[in-house]
């Protein structure tokens, strides 16, 4: 085993991806001379060569449609996008063109394209640069949704995503990118939508993915120092959802808490919800709670960001409250 | 003159093409009338010469993407009437398999990408596929049409922008029938010369009249040419005129009776079949043959798709993911 940051296990997957498949191209704003804007692609023009490593002008709608277009005729595109929230104006060719062609088609044509970049929060960045949109883009068949935790996920969800014959959209997090952790040396792969169970417990499940899994996993440290032994569930994949993980944790412990950095309204923690009520209502002991960002565009000031993300603090006392503990 | 180029022969399969558009079409919009064909409904009746002009062009392995006027496009990249008519009457035998009905025919084995339904949204697309082709390594053009209303749309300038930096085999194609829907070219736009917009990325770009099939086969001739030597794209603005509304549900109170009239004297077909007569290049039996024959396709093509079955309802769950074993939500 290695220790590598995230962006180093993205870079070592589209490397290893590119260097099988001549097909495989990396499209985006600064991927190439200026070697990724938060560095995931350092080194990689220089390997790749500008035909397969490619800067764009910022035309997020128009550069997403060639991807696709790319796609339908024998290519298969890695589009990253600065920040998904830049996404907003491409949206039309992801939702419209890259989710619904196979299907319009009758399955004529597939559209194998990952589109990759940062999600949700990144620090004081306000409203405009912090938003969360794993829900919006895994609300739409056609679409697959990833969303890794750490670096040795990240490395072999990304090498799936890339193989993957349909739309996958893979999600990742500015504060995520320096993060270090385990890798294989050699090549491996995770199969899209299996969770990954990242902590054994047996009084509580708390189901989460993406960037908020660090305080998740810190919660339940501190949770076990009280006592409470929780088991955190990784979705990792949020397009489909590994649904059967949940429920089986959920037998065992008989509560759950959900943990999503997203506007509470029609979210992957709602989704998770419904389905636990629905195929494990007789194993619950207390009614499911979730932990999500408020109900209001994310503000500069930091004070405001401290009441709006999920925390530690917010975690632990809904735990406490499924648990009927103070 | 350059239009004594064309032979005999390509004057007739004009006249013919033409004509099974423009019956193929007028058929449609009988059978929408009597809701046999649903959803909206976009036909290319006045337009034909635009897409005729092509198919007199383009090699096999070239490719084709449009809008969601898209009845007549298929047909010239070699998709039968009777799939297209089929896919109008939502039959699993519909060259979309029912599934995207009249606004989404696809066909990969003729190379034809679509049917799309948002206003510039091929556009970009267009542009991928030449992307492809040219990173690829072969000589394969994209024609990407799109309406006059799509080239107010970013999409359209984000893909003219990068295909003219990237030298991308693609050559756009306005259908400038004059009417976004119901707004006029003029009420869009200070630049009602829409060819002139692909000067901003210095592009080739002009302008031609699209009732005349021989003038489009020569524009469209020399923007494929420059494609396919690796010079780039090309932007063409062919001016043409749509007979009827912009859908079936559109009366097209937005125009004149005169000016319907004045293009119709212009019809594409009419003046081909004019030079065939004049050439004596076929006797009127032999156009009698001809219509009869275009007559008995879209016929045969209506029969076909009346006696075809629906999609199953298991169809429901196939072809939304490459992979049949998708776990989808079925609650």
């Amino acid at each position: 085993m290695r220790t590598i940051q995230f962006r180093e296990a993205l870079r070592e997957a589209m490397s290893e991806e590119m260097r099988k498949d001549p097909t495989i191209f990396l499209m985006g704003e600064e991927v190439a001379q200026y070697d990724g804007a938060y560095k995931v692609s350092q080194g990689m023009l220089a390997e790749f060569g500008e035909k397969r490593v490619i800067d764009t002008p910022i035309a997020e709608l128009g550069f997403a449609g060639i991807g696709v277009g790319a796609a339908m005729n024998g290519l298969r595109p890695i589009i990253e996008f600065m920040t998904f929230n830049f996404s907003l104006v491409a949206i039309d060719q992801i939702i419209n063109s890259a989710a619904k062609i196979t299907s319009m088609s009758g399955g004529q044509f597939s559209v194998p394209i990952v589109f990759r970049g940062p999600t949700g929060s990144a620090g004081m960045l306000s409203s405009q640069h912090s938003q969360a949109f794993e829900n919006w883009y895994a609300n739409c068949p056609g679409l697959k949704v990833i969303v890794p935790s750490n670096p040795n996920d990240a490395k072999g969800l990304l090498k799936s995503a890339i193989r993957d014959n349909n739309p996958v959209i893979f999600m990742e997090s500015e504060q995520m990118y320096g993060d270090k952790g385990e890798v294989p040396d050699g090549e491996y792969l995770i199969p899209i939508g299996v969770a990954d169970i990242k902590r054994k417990g047996k009084d509580v499940t708390i189901v989460s993915f993406g960037k908020i899994m660090k305080v998740v996993l810190n919660a339940a440290e501190e949770l076990s120092k009280e006592g409470i032994d929780a088991e955190v569930i990784d979705l990792r994949t949020v397009r489909p959802i590994d649904y059967a993980t949940v429920i089986e944790s959920v037998k065992k412990t008989n509560r759950l808490v959900l943990v999503e950095e997203s506007w509470p309204l029609g979210n992957i923690s709602t989704e998770v919800a419904f389905k636990v009520q629905k195929d494990a209502f007789d194993y619950l002991d207390a009614p499911i709670k979730r932990v999500n960002c408020m109900d209001v565009p994310l503000p500069y000031a930091p004070s405001l960001i401290e009441a709006f993300l999920p925390n530690i603090e917010r975690v632990v006392k809904e735990v406490k409250s499924v648990m009927y503990r103070k | 003159m350059g239009k004594l180029k064309f032979s005999k022969d390509q004057y007739l399969k004009w006249y013919e093409e033409m004509l099974l558009y423009r019956k193929f079409e007028e058929k449609a919009g009988q059978l929408y009338i009597q809701q046999k064909i649903r959803g909206f409904c976009h036909l290319y009746i006045g337009q034909e010469a635009l897409v005729a002009g092509a198919a007199s062009v383009l090699l096999k392995d070239d490719n084709m993407i449009t809008a969601y006027r898209d009845h007549v496009h298929p047909m010239a990249k070699g998709v039968t009437p009777r799939a297209v008519m089929a896919e109008l009457f939502a039959k699993s035998t519909g060259c979309s398999k029912g599934k995207g009905g009249s606004m989404h025919m696809f066909s990969k084995e003729h190379r034809f990408f679509g049917g799309h339904g948002i206003v510039g949204g091929q556009i970009p697309l267009g542009a991928g596929i030449a992307f492809a082709d040219k990173f690829l390594g072969n000589d394969n053009v994209t024609l990407c049409y799109m309406g006059d209303g799509a080239v107010r749309q970013g999409a359209f300038h984000e893909a003219l922008n990068m295909a003219m930096t990237w030298k991308l085999p693609v050559v756009f194609i306005i259908e400038n029938n004059n009417y976004a829907m119901g707004t006029s070219v003029e009420r869009t736009s200070n630049i009602t010369d829409l060819y002139k917009l692909g000067h901003a990325y210095e592009m080739p770009s002009s302008a031609m009249d699209g009732m005349t099939v021989e003038d489009v086969h020569f524009a469209i001739e020399e923007a494929v040419l420059r494609a396919r030597k690796g010079d780039g794209p090309t932007l063409l603005e062919m001016k043409t005129y749509r007979y009827r509304g912009h859908s079936m549900s559109d009366p097209a109170k937005y125009r004149t009776k005169e000016e319907v009239e004045e293009y119709k004297a212009q019809d594409p077909i009419q003046k081909v079949l004019k030079t065939i007569i004049e050439n004596k290049w076929a006797s009127d039996e032999e156009l009698e043959t001809i219509n009869n024959r275009v007559k008995d396709v879209v016929e045969d093509s209506v029969t076909f798709a009346e006696e075809s079955p629906y999609p199953e309802a298991s169809e429901l769950y196939t072809d939304v993911y490459a992979e049949a074993d998708y776990p989808y939500i079925v609650d």
